[in-house]
């Protein structure tokens, strides 16, 4: 009971969490960008960009880093067997994270949110790079600690039985955390360039700034295919390498029940399936597909679910080692269906952008701002199939979840705490959601240097009579309104 | 010295460094909503720490995450010990760091009071449950064999903990106002000096019973260490300071009172990390909680070479922020009409008061 709770709870606040962590970087990039440009060229109109987009940015780095903390937290409130176990491994990575990540992260985007008139333009533009890069850096730790979840590696068994870190270059170096990684900051470029387009779509559609935000659409545009395509392939050799590792994890995602041995085909679709339905009906086999997605080669062998379970009772005892093969099953396409579908969308608005008929497609544009929902239902799917994938294991091959929960916290305790948090983030997230619709339709700032607090990023009317001077500055100095 | 014991002091100077740090911006946080007497006010106080509390927040997740990796086995006790106390916590740091953020972000008096009184409640729960927490780790809780906690939520509340609680919220209280009036100009700065000498004196009286208990409640002796005596004295400087109107000292003072009231409550848990009333033989140690060598070892490199940089750059946005701030002049400052679309109307340069730093 309580082990089913507290999953629950980290399943629940971690995927919110992830609503926001991939826009934060793949946002911070673009917005970098988008100054960079300002920098080069000293075009007004891309100032105006970045702080409109800056703002919104800003309304979602407030939560993502605040329901960071949460997680951070979880470990020890409803994980504590699992802390002591392997904290000496685990945590060092989020240490880590803390000492390089946050504090960069945290003290320039203060810089960088309070230094439009302070700082040079050049040292100003370096604080964004900065928070940018931050955001990359922690992305890395947090990977590594999960990495090691999924394919622990870089330790010894010590003499009580308790995994001890004896190498810690090999968290930053097992192929797990290198293909997750890069396809997590792939996946963060789709989200944050996809955000980009539906709102700068919006905007286009409105007949509002047409010229400015067509540079954003072309932009985001940029990065988004290669970033797609990439995170496509990407997620394709973390299945291989993760077939290699946790081959019940890809098995599942099959609900490839017996083993192939070569030529496996893909199922496209399936009716039915799950734990007590070992033949459901299947729509649409691609022949072949599956050895190829699974080992890279089309007559790889991918093994079946009963024959893995087997063979882990034989190596670690009795006990269900099958995870969730539904969820398993529909997370894994949820995700990869949806990429190409999203792949296809935005070649149709590469094109629409070369023949400069973007601001004449009404379809494209009124499908646009909807498109923005595909790359949080991918990132929410990719989550679950890596973690869901997992079970029953905390970490691969050497502690059970079962065995990770906090042995003296109630059921009542988790319950309490799970229904605060969901209180909690559902109001904290309609705030989000407002906001965001709110200055992602406002119209883009004024571009003359004296009111320039920015587009989207002015304060509500009446502002203007609280804004503060820099006594030491000659010259006076509006604070922006961003964050106060 | 034992990497361990090293670790341990680190470990400390960042809960003092969040304690100091953040202790300014908890406690600008508590008084903005009641000290000031108009929005520009406000403003002004929630602007004076607005680009440097994410940063000192930072100081408290990396004194836990140090905690997680150098102890692991302390960590999983703490966190799991003060559950319930722990989601009040969060829940104060979500609505608290949401609420520098989208506070501005609305023009309308209902969000914008609710996410001020979000501030200022958040801002004095955090220190109040925190320093709880210390106090019970030092005056000790029910921890079976296992290390695991075996009381219940209401078992938290030792009225040792509590009166560190209100210990470590009187000084976040005088920093903010001490810090608060090194921040402004004018009348609002002589006001802010004034109520940081009130403030002082009550801190004085708390700070001294909180040494007091600390010291004759764990049977000590008489012999005061010099921690504890350090705590008294800076508290008395802090308050004297800023009665003869010398903020920056009062505020540095101040900050050193936080030095003496964490140090010495730390220096008194050492070589235990939290201690068990049901038996010493179960008590937290050090030793017992301390990650193998190696990972203390990784540590230490990563430490020495990044802290300092976090500390340079971290000082270098103190530098860039260390202006006063006042608020502009009438001149260009007529609120447009309301509802009006248009930005904010320019300001007027050069009306700033100035007043030099």
């Amino acid at each position: 009971m309580s082990t089913d709770l507290a999953r629950w709870q980290f399943a629940t606040t971690s995927i919110y969490h992830f609503l926001f962590v991939p826009v934060t970087i793949g946002l911070s990039f673009l917005v970098a960008l988008l100054q960079t440009t300002w920098y080069k060229n000293d075009n007004p109109i891309y100032k105006r960009l970045t702080k409109f987009f800056g703002t919104l940015l800003l309304i979602n780095v407030a939560i993502g880093v605040v329901t960071g903390l949460v997680q951070e937290f979880e470990f020890g409130m409803n994980w504590s067997a699992y802390s002591r176990e392997v904290g000496n491994i685990f945590g060092g990575p989020l240490a880590m994270e803390g000492l390089l990540a946050f504090f960069l992260e945290s003290t320039f985007l203060g810089l960088w949110i309070f230094g439009w008139d302070r700082l040079s333009k050049k040292a100003h533009l370096t604080c964004i790079w900065l928070v940018a890069f931050a955001t990359t850096i922690s992305a890395a730790f947090i990977m590594a600690a999960n990495s090691w979840m999924q394919h622990p590696v870089g330790y010894v068994m010590n003499a009580q039985h308790q995994p001890v870190l004896n190498n810690i270059a090999a968290l930053f170096t097992s192929p797990e955390f290198l293909w997750s990684y890069v396809h997590v900051l792939l996946a963060s470029l789709v989200t944050g360039s996809l955000v980009m387009l539906a709102v700068s779509a919006w905007q286009i559609r409105k007949k509002r700034d047409v010229d400015a935000f067509r540079r954003t659409a072309t932009v985001s545009t940029i990065v988004l295919i290669p970033a797609l395509i990439l995170a496509l392939f990407v997620g394709s050799e973390l299945g291989v390498v993760e077939g290699t590792y946790q081959p019940m994890k890809i098995a599942a995602a099959e609900a490839q029940w017996n083993t192939c041995n070569s030529h496996c085909p893909f199922s496209a679709v399936q009716i039915g399936g799950g734990a007590n339905d070992q033949n459901p009906t299947q729509i649409l086999k691609i022949p072949s597909l599956l050895s190829l997605l699974a080992t890279n080669h089309l007559d790889g062998q991918v093994k079946g679910i009963n024959q893995l379970q087997a063979q882990y009772v034989k190596e670690y005892g009795p006990g269900n080692y099958v995870p969730n093969v539904f969820i398993q099953y529909w997370s894994m396409r949820v995700m990869a269906y949806l990429a190409a579908v999203m792949l296809l969308f935005s070649l149709w608005g590469a094109w629409l952008l070369r023949k400069h008929r973007l601001a004449e497609s009404k379809w494209f544009l009124r499908i646009a701002p909807w498109a923005v929902a595909a790359p949080f239902l991918m990132n929410t799917a990719g989550w679950m199939l890596a973690e869901n994938g997992r079970q029953p294991w905390i970490v691969q091959g050497l502690m059970k979840t079962v065995d990770g929960v906090s042995p003296n916290v109630t059921s009542a305790e988790i319950w309490i705490s799970l229904i605060v948090f969901v209180l909690i983030y559902i109001v904290l997230g309609a705030a989000d959601a407002f906001l965001m619709i709110h200055y992602g339709r406002k119209e883009l700032g004024e571009s003359s240097e004296g009111s320039d607090d920015g587009g989207g990023t002015d304060g509500p009317p009446g502002d203007g009579s609280v804004d503060m001077h820099d006594s030491e500055s000659d010259q006076s100095e509006r604070v922006p309104a961003l964050i106060y | 010295m034992h990497l361990s014991t090293l670790w341990f002091l680190v470990d400390g100077i960042f809960w003092i460094g969040f304690f100091i740090l953040e202790g300014f911006d908890f406690g600008v946080g508590m008084l903005h909503s009641f000290v000031a007497k108009d929005e520009t006010e406000r403003r002004i106080a929630v602007n004076s720490i607005g680009p440097l509390w994410d940063g000192n927040e930072v100081w408290l997740i990396v004194a836990g995450a140090v905690i997680f990796a150098a102890f692991p086995s302390w960590y999983a006790t703490m966190f799991s010990t003060f559950y319930l106390a722990l989601v009040v916590l969060l829940v104060a740091l979500l609505v608290r760091g949401v609420a520098f953020e989208y506070q501005r972000k609305i023009d309308d008096p209902r969000w914008r009071s609710a996410f001020t009184w979000s501030l200022t409640i958040s801002s004095a729960l955090i220190p109040l449950l925190v320093g709880v927490a210390f106090g019970d780790m030092l005056h000790g809780l029910p921890i079976d064999k296992a290390h695991n906690y075996t009381g219940n939520f209401f078992g938290l509340l030792t009225p040792y903990g509590l009166w560190t609680g209100v210990t470590m919220l009187v000084m976040c209280l005088l920093m903010g106002a001490t810090y608060l009036a090194l921040k402004t100009t004018g009348e609002y700065h002589d006001r802010m000096l004034r109520l940081a000498g009130t403030i002082g004196w009550v801190a004085t009286v708390v700070v001294w019973g909180f040494v007091t208990w600390t010291h004759l409640g764990l049977g000590k002796g008489f012999i005061p260490n010099p921690l504890e005596v350090l705590a008294v004295l800076a508290v008395i400087a802090s308050a004297w300071l800023a009665n003869v109107k010398s903020d920056g000292w009062a505020f540095a003072s101040a900050a050193v009172g936080v030095v003496g009231v964490v140090g010495s409550l730390l220096a008194e848990l050492y070589p235990r990390v939290m201690v068990s009333t049901t038996s010493a033989a179960y008590n937290l140690t050090v030793a017992n909680t301390a990650s193998p060598s190696y990972t203390l070892k990784v540590m230490t490199v990563v430490a020495v070479i990044f802290f300092p940089v976090v500390l340079v750059y971290q000082g270098w946005s103190y530098h860039v922020f260390r202006a006063r701030l006042s608020a502009p002049r009438a001149g260009g400052a007529v609120p447009p009409v309301n509802g009006s679309k248009s930005p904010a109307p320019d300001s007027t340069p050069g009306t700033s008061t100035a007043v030099g730093p």
